[in-house]
């Protein structure tokens, strides 16, 4: 796709390898270029401002002890690294990292991923009326603003909630899901909440593979799961790379369906990297440290990004 | 040309980004307006409807002024928060704040409150408040930046009747934490459905938990939380272990609300508005203040319950030293220093807590009176049974450490408690774990091991 947007290339055009051209046509070339540039120059701007702008503030602001209250609120110093080396020597930490890439791998990668992969394949066989009722159930999740999801999620899983209301029509006792099982149920509640998304984005994908290469493919003696594996998946693989890596980033920045439904805890149990910058930079007050942890998920997301870049090669055909 | 002018609006457009970012606060000499910044949650409106009637007043003295209230609807912790956000813009910070004695020497060092001495200089009414009060108000630096609306002590409610069917000696005086444990055991065999005792812990309740819980605690052991006379903040004692231990006692052993009811961010709430009227809780550690929540005049009016419920000094670990212990803080009304209109903000302030106005809120909010005039008025006196009982307390009370690290150390506690309260730390552990905390906080130099 991205050759057939990118123009050929002009330099070949107005310039024969080995250049040549008339003296200062190279000098008014690169005056015009830059000319034509100028417009671009708010967008980058804004870019700079709004985007680089965050990243450098939060960078910069993760190497001084500045905190809410106390005399370093008023005149805080910068302190290199300090905050990194306590947060590595901090035993929440490592249980906070933890407990983010189990929440990222499971409700992520293989819950909005894979059920949204599934269900996308086999609405495609579906007839329209199932087509259109499972779309809008999955979808209304999606549709709900995060905080309102949260609430839901939380009457949901709570102690006397929806979920134990109806085992007790069965007899079943069901156990506190928020206290005993808190990762268990943020993770439900994530995959529930972000499947339609991964859902909607398979199908567009879906809905572009040629149907004669599958064809071709079944008059060849191609099984469904061979035509799935070796036709399907790597023709849609650019839209698994930018899914993935969506679905990933938004994950690691999951903060209030956590925060409603367990508030981290109990004690540390659900506590993740955003959990715990917030809990460290406004609950404790700690704005220098909540940073660098806010600044080491950016840095794993980022990671993150690049291994499905390199992993699934979205520009190569 | 068109360029030129693709460019011109380019620019135009950064400018005027630009210009939107820079353009915070407004300009404007001397304001007409001043920003009064308090917390109202849960059963707390008692304050809410204090400024509501000193704005009245205000206004109707000083004509052009406006008071423009802001009242935090926030949990306690979040509501530190948040006034610290605010006195971070001019835009947005108030002009006077309802200020905890604890965060009073912390903030005037971040720069988030000024200094009164000068207006207290000519005011009057200061020679109402007695030494110890003025100290709650004062920085490091020995100045008033707070003037103390109330202070307050904390023991146990606890539920006559309940204690008396589980066959506790009523009235109750227990001597010892096994007491307490004891009468807990009773009630929990009595009636399994009823919660025997109530003691606020885990992160959720901050200063909550840390207060009225484990400091209620620790201030009846050998061992304090801060040497006062080293100046250092003490580690590894065998008292800290212990009041961790008595908190495990109770989640760990169901003598307790399970820790998820504790851990419930509104279980202040709670108690105070269900369990205690509803006869489900036998004994809660809280403050002298909860009564004012069952006032006429509080969120959940409750005519029979000085009928029901008792209130018993919290006995020291082994009836040691005076057998019996508490713990005391209060609020302040503070003046913000990015306030454009100080006098107006002082004129609040001591309008707010003359005699009158100091009368009626501290009965409102069943707040022991600082001052004077006002702990000796009959119509005070009079006003709640519960008043002597609480005031009497002060002779045996403690106060936390009056240092600028006290809210950090706060926060450890917190964090200690449930971790043990969810059995996920042993108290030793849990011990372990905060003093290393208290080290990076304060440095190993200002540490300890011993209490005097």
């Amino acid at each position: 796709m991205t050759s057939v947007i990118t123009p050929a290339p002009t330099a070949g055009r107005s310039t024969p390898p080995g250049g040549g051209g008339r003296p200062g046509e190279k000098k008014r070339r690169r005056r015009q270029a830059l000319v034509r540039s100028i417009p671009l120059l708010p967008a980058v701007l804004l870019l700079a401002l709004f985007l680089f702008g965050p990243v450098v503030s939060s960078l910069y602001g993760s190497l001084t002890n500045t905190s809410l209250t106390g005399s370093t609120a008023a005149n805080s110093d910068f302190v290199g690294v300090q905050n990194y080396v306590e947060l590595f020597a901090d035993p929440d930490f490592p249980k906070s990292v933890l407990l983010t890439i189990v929440f990222l791998v499971a409700s992520a990668i293989i819950g909005q991923n894979g059920i949204g992969l599934t269900l996308a394949v086999l609405m495609q066989s579906a007839n329209r009326v199932v087509r259109g009722a499972v779309s809008t159930i999955v979808v209304t999740a999606w549709v709900l603003p995060e905080i309102v999801a949260a609430f839901a999620a939380y009457a949901f899983f709570h102690d006397g909630g929806t979920l134990n209301e109806m085992l007790g029509v069965f007899g079943v006792q069901g156990p506190n899901w928020l206290y005993t099982f808190p990762m268990f149920a943020v993770i439900l509640a994530n995959i529930w909440r972000g499947t339609a998304f991964s859902m909607l984005v398979y199908t567009a994908a879906l809905n572009d593979v040629p149907p004669e290469i599958t064809e071709a493919a079944e008059v060849d003696g191609a099984s469904g799961w061979k035509r799935f594996t070796l036709i399907t998946v790597p023709m849609i693989r650019r839209s698994i790379s930018t899914n993935l890596m969506l679905t990933t980033l938004q994950t690691l920045s999951v903060f209030a369906l956590i925060f409603v439904m367990t508030g981290g805890g109990p004690g540390t149990d659900s506590t993740t990297l955003p959990l715990l910058a917030y809990q460290e930079a406004f609950k404790f007050g700690e704005l220098g440290f909540g940073t660098a942890i806010a600044t080491i998920l950016l840095l794993v997301g980022a990671l993150f990004s690049v291994f499905y870049i390199r992993a699934l090669k979205p520009e190569v055909d | 040309m068109k360029r030129y002018l693709g460019f011109a609006a380019g620019a135009m457009a950064s400018v005027l980004v630009l210009a939107g970012c820079s353009a915070g606060g407004d300009s404007g000499d001397e304001s007409t307006t001043i920003k009064v910044a308090y917390s109202k949650f849960g059963n707390f409106t008692q304050m809410d409807d204090h400024m509501k009637a000193v704005k009245e007043q205000y206004e109707a003295a000083n004509e052009g002024m406006t008071v423009e209230l802001v009242p935090i609807e926030a949990l306690e912790n979040d509501y530190f928060t948040k006034l610290a956000l605010m006195n971070q813009s001019e835009a947005t910070a108030p002009d006077v704040m309802y200020e905890d004695t604890f965060k009073v020497k912390s903030d005037a060092e971040a720069g988030y409150i000024l200094p009164l001495d000068d207006y207290i200089a000519d005011w009057e009414d200061w020679e109402q408040f007695p030494e110890n009060a003025r100290e709650a108000g004062a920085g490091d630096d020995g100045k008033i930046y707070g003037v103390p609306m109330g202070t307050d002590t904390r023991a146990i409610w606890y539920n006559k009747q309940l204690l008396a069917d589980a066959g506790v000696e009523v009235p109750w005086e227990p001597t010892s934490w096994d007491d307490i444990l004891e009468a807990a055991t009773a009630v929990k065999e009595f009636n399994p459905d009823l919660i025997p005792f109530n003691i606020y812990s885990g992160k959720g309740q901050s200063e909550g938990a840390s207060m009225q819980g484990f400091q209620m605690l620790l201030s009846g052991t050998d061992d304090v939380l801060y040497n006062s006379d080293e100046k250092k903040w003490v580690v590894g004692s065998e008292g800290f272990i212990d009041s961790l231990g008595f908190v495990a006692d109770i989640y760990q052993g169901e003598l307790g609300p399970t820790p998820q009811q504790a851990l419930d961010k509104n279980v202040n709430t709670t108690v105070n508005a269900e369990w205690l009227p509803q006869a489900k809780l036998a004994m809660s550690l809280d403050g002298s203040w909860v009564s004012g929540t069952w006032l006429e005049t509080g969120t959940t009016p409750w005519p029979e319950w000085n009928d029901v419920m008792g209130v018993a000094a919290m006995p020291t670990q082994d009836g040691q030293g005076a057998g019996r212990t508490s713990m005391s803080g209060g609020w302040t009304l503070a003046m913000g220093a990015k306030t454009k209109n100080a006098d107006a903000a002082w004129d609040f302030i001591s309008l707010a807590l003359d005699e009158e106005n100091s009368l009626s809120y501290d009965i409102a909010a069943s707040q022991i009176a600082v001052r004077t005039d006002v702990g000796t008025a009959p119509e005070y006196v009079d006003s709640n049974p519960t008043f002597a009982f609480f005031s009497e307390l002060v002779a045996d009370t403690h106060f936390r450490p009056a240092n600028t690290e006290y809210a950090k150390i706060s926060n450890e506690i917190t964090v200690a408690m449930e971790s043990v309260m969810t059995g996920q730390q042993t108290p030793e552990e849990a011990a372990e774990v905060y003093d290393t905390a208290v080290a990076g906080i304060v440095g190993e130099d200002n540490t300890t091991t011993k209490s005097d």
